[in-house]
C-alpha cells in the first residue's frame, strides 16, 4: 500500500462515510478504494448490507467519474452507496470571486478585442465593430457602441455596465442580445445589463444593488 | 528633413486621391516642396487627377527595384514651377511587388529633399496599406459622412495607433442639407465616434468631379468651396491659425463656410 491514505473510512451512526482526499489524482483514488476493499478491508466490509456516504471533499468529478466510484463498490454485494457529496457550495461560491478589477484606459476601435480575466473597468469606448468580453464584470466609463460580453466564461450573474449603453450586441454568460430587440436603452443616465431568469435586462445603475444585496457600512453621522 | 503624410481610409472611394492631390497642391501653393507617391500599385489614380498621365516614364517599382535612380522616376508639376513633384505607381504590377521596407526607403530619401511627401495609400488594409503606411510620420485619415466609412476609418485608426502614427481626421464630401435633415451623420457625431482630433472638412462639390476628370487639381479654382476648404486644411498642417475647431465647434465650422460662401 501506498505510504499515504487518500481515503478515510469511518464507521457513522448512517453506515460507513469514506472520506475521499481531494488533493491526488482520482486514478489513484479509484486503486485505492479497489485494494481497500478487495484486499485491506476484506474483513470489516463482509456481512449484512452497509450503507456508504462518500465524501468527495473540494474536488468535483464528472458523472462518468461517479460511475467508476458506485461500479467499484457495487463489486462488493453487500456495499450500497447512498450518497456522493462534495463541499459544492463552497467551490462555487469560490468561483465567483474573480481576481481583482482591472482599469484599463483608451479606446476599443472596430477590429480590436480587449479580453481580461476578472472584472473590467474601462474608461473609453468601444466602437462598433470592438469587442470587450471577460470573465467577470465590464463596466465601461463612456459610450459601449460595440460588443460586450461579459462572465464569458459561464458566468450567469455578470454584468455589464456602460455609461452610454448602444451596444451592437450584448452578451452575458452564453445569452445574446441585441438592443431594441429584447430592450430599449433609456438613454437618461449610466445603465447595466444583467440576466433575470435567461433574459437579458437593462435597468439604471442605481437598480444595481437590489440584485447584489451587498451590504454597505456608511461611516460617520 | 520634410514630414511624410500617408492619406488613408480603409474604405475605398471616399476620396483618398483626391485628397492627396489638392493638399499636395496647396501646400505647394503655400509655397512648400512637396511630392506626393502614390502607392496604389495596379490601381493607379493620383497621375490621372494631377493630370501627369502622359509624362509618366519610371514609377516606384523601378525605384524599389533599381531599374532607375529616384529623381528620374519624378514627375514635375509645371504648374507649380519646382514645388510640386509626383513618384506615380505602376500600373502593370501589384502590392506584393514591393516591401514596406523599400517604400520607407523611398520616402526616407524624399524626405531628404521635400518640406512634405504626401503618400497616397490604397483602399483596404492589406500589403498595399502596409506599404503606404511604412515611411510616414503622421495619418490624414479620409472619411465620409457614411456609417461604413466611419466603420473602416475606426479600424484604420485603430492599425496605425498600434504602429504609433499619430491621425487626424478629413471629413470628406459633407452634404449641409443632408446633415441638417438628419439623413447624413452628423460631424460631431462622427468625431465622437472616432475621437481623434478634426484636421477639416471638405463639402461636397460638383466642381471636383470635373476638376479631377479634366486633370486640373481642385484646389487651383478658388471659387470652389472644396478648394477653400483644402486650402485651410492645408494651412492648419502648416500650423497657421485657421482655428481648429474642438468637437463642439463643428457646426461653427460650417456655419463659416455658409457665411463665406453667403449661403448661411
Amino acid at each position: 500500500m501506498t505510504e499515504k491514505q487518500h481515503i478515510t473510512i469511518k464507521g457513522v451512526k448512517e453506515g460507513l462515510l469514506f472520506l475521499l482526499d481531494d488533493a491526488c489524482e482520482f486514478d489513484e483514488l479509484l486503486r485505492e478504494l479497489k485494494y481497500k476493499l478487495e484486499k485491506s478491508h476484506h474483513q470489516v466490509l463482509t456481512g449484512p448490507l452497509i450503507h456508504i456516504h462518500i465524501r468527495l471533499g473540494k474536488r468535483t468529478i464528472s458523472e462518468e467519474q461517479t460511475a467508476q466510484l458506485r461500479a467499484i463498490i457495487r463489486e462488493r454485494g453487500n456495499l450500497l452507496v447512498q450518497s456522493i457529496e462534495a463541499e459544492q457550495l463552497e467551490t462555487a461560491c469560490a468561483a465567483q470571486e474573480q481576481p481583482g478589477l482591472r482599469i484599463i484606459s483608451g479606446v476599443v476601435r472596430s477590429g480590436q478585442t480587449l479580453r481580461h480575466d476578472g472584472h473590467l473597468l474601462l474608461t473609453g469606448d468601444v466602437n462598433p465593430g470592438g469587442t470587450i468580453s471577460c470573465s467577470g464584470d465590464i463596466y465601461v466609463l463612456g459610450a459601449l457602441r460595440g460588443v460586450a460580453h461579459a462572465g464569458d466564461e459561464g458566468g450567469e450573474l455578470a454584468i455589464i455596465a456602460a455609461a452610454l449603453m448602444r451596444p451592437t450586441q450584448l452578451r452575458i454568460g452564453d445569452v445574446i442580445s441585441r438592443p431594441s430587440d429584447e430592450w430599449v436603452s433609456e438613454d437618461a443616465a449610466m445603465e447595466f445589463a444583467y440576466l433575470s431568469d435567461g433574459r437579458m435586462q437593462v435597468d439604471k445603475i442605481s437598480q444595481l444593488h437590489r440584485m447584489r444585496k451587498e451590504p454597505i457600512v456608511f461611516k460617520g453621522v | 528633413m520634410g514630414d511624410a503624410i500617408v492619406v488613408t481610409s480603409g474604405k475605398g472611394g471616399v476620396g483618398k486621391t483626391t485628397t492627396s492631390a489638392n493638399i499636395g497642391t496647396a501646400l505647394a501653393l503655400q509655397d512648400r516642396k512637396v511630392c506626393m507617391v502614390d502607392t496604389d500599385i495596379g490601381l493607379r489614380n493620383l497621375d490621372v487627377i494631377m493630370g501627369l498621365e502622359n509624362r509618366i516614364i519610371y514609377d516606384l517599382v523601378d525605384v524599389a527595384h533599381g531599374r532607375c535612380r529616384l529623381a528620374q522616376a519624378l514627375v514635375k508639376d509645371k504648374r507649380m514651377e519646382d514645388k510640386l513633384y509626383m513618384l506615380p505607381a505602376a500600373q502593370t504590377k501589384d502590392k506584393h511587388d514591393v516591401t514596406p521596407e523599400q517604400v520607407r526607403d523611398i520616402v526616407l530619401e524624399l524626405k531628404k529633399e521635400f518640406d512634405y511627401v504626401i503618400i497616397d495609400c490604397p483602399a483596404g488594409i492589406e500589403q498595399g496599406f502596409r506599404n503606404a503606411v511604412s515611411g510616414a510620420d503622421r495619418a490624414i485619415v479620409v472619411t465620409t459622412p457614411e456609417n461604413a466609412a466611419v466603420r473602416d476609418a475606426d479600424r484604420v485608426i485603430g492599425l496605425l495607433e498600434q504602429d504609433g502614427i499619430a491621425a487626424k481626421l478629413l471629413i470628406n464630401r459633407i452634404r449641409p442639407n443632408l446633415v441638417k435633415n438628419g439623413d447624413m451623420l452628423e460631424i460631431d457625431e462622427i468625431c465622437q465616434v472616432l475621437a481623434i482630433d478634426l484636421l477639416g472638412i471638405v463639402p461636397d462639390d460638383e466642381r471636383v468631379i470635373k476638376a479631377a476628370n479634366s486633370g486640373e487639381p481642385t484646389v487651383l479654382d478658388p471659387s470652389s468651396r472644396a478648394a477653400i476648404a483644402y486650402r485651410n486644411i492645408a494651412r492648419r498642417i502648416l500650423g497657421d491659425m485657421v482655428p481648429l475647431m474642438t468637437l463642439e465647434d463643428k457646426p461653427g465650422m460650417l456655419r463659416r463656410f455658409r457665411k463665406f460662401l453667403g449661403i448661411g
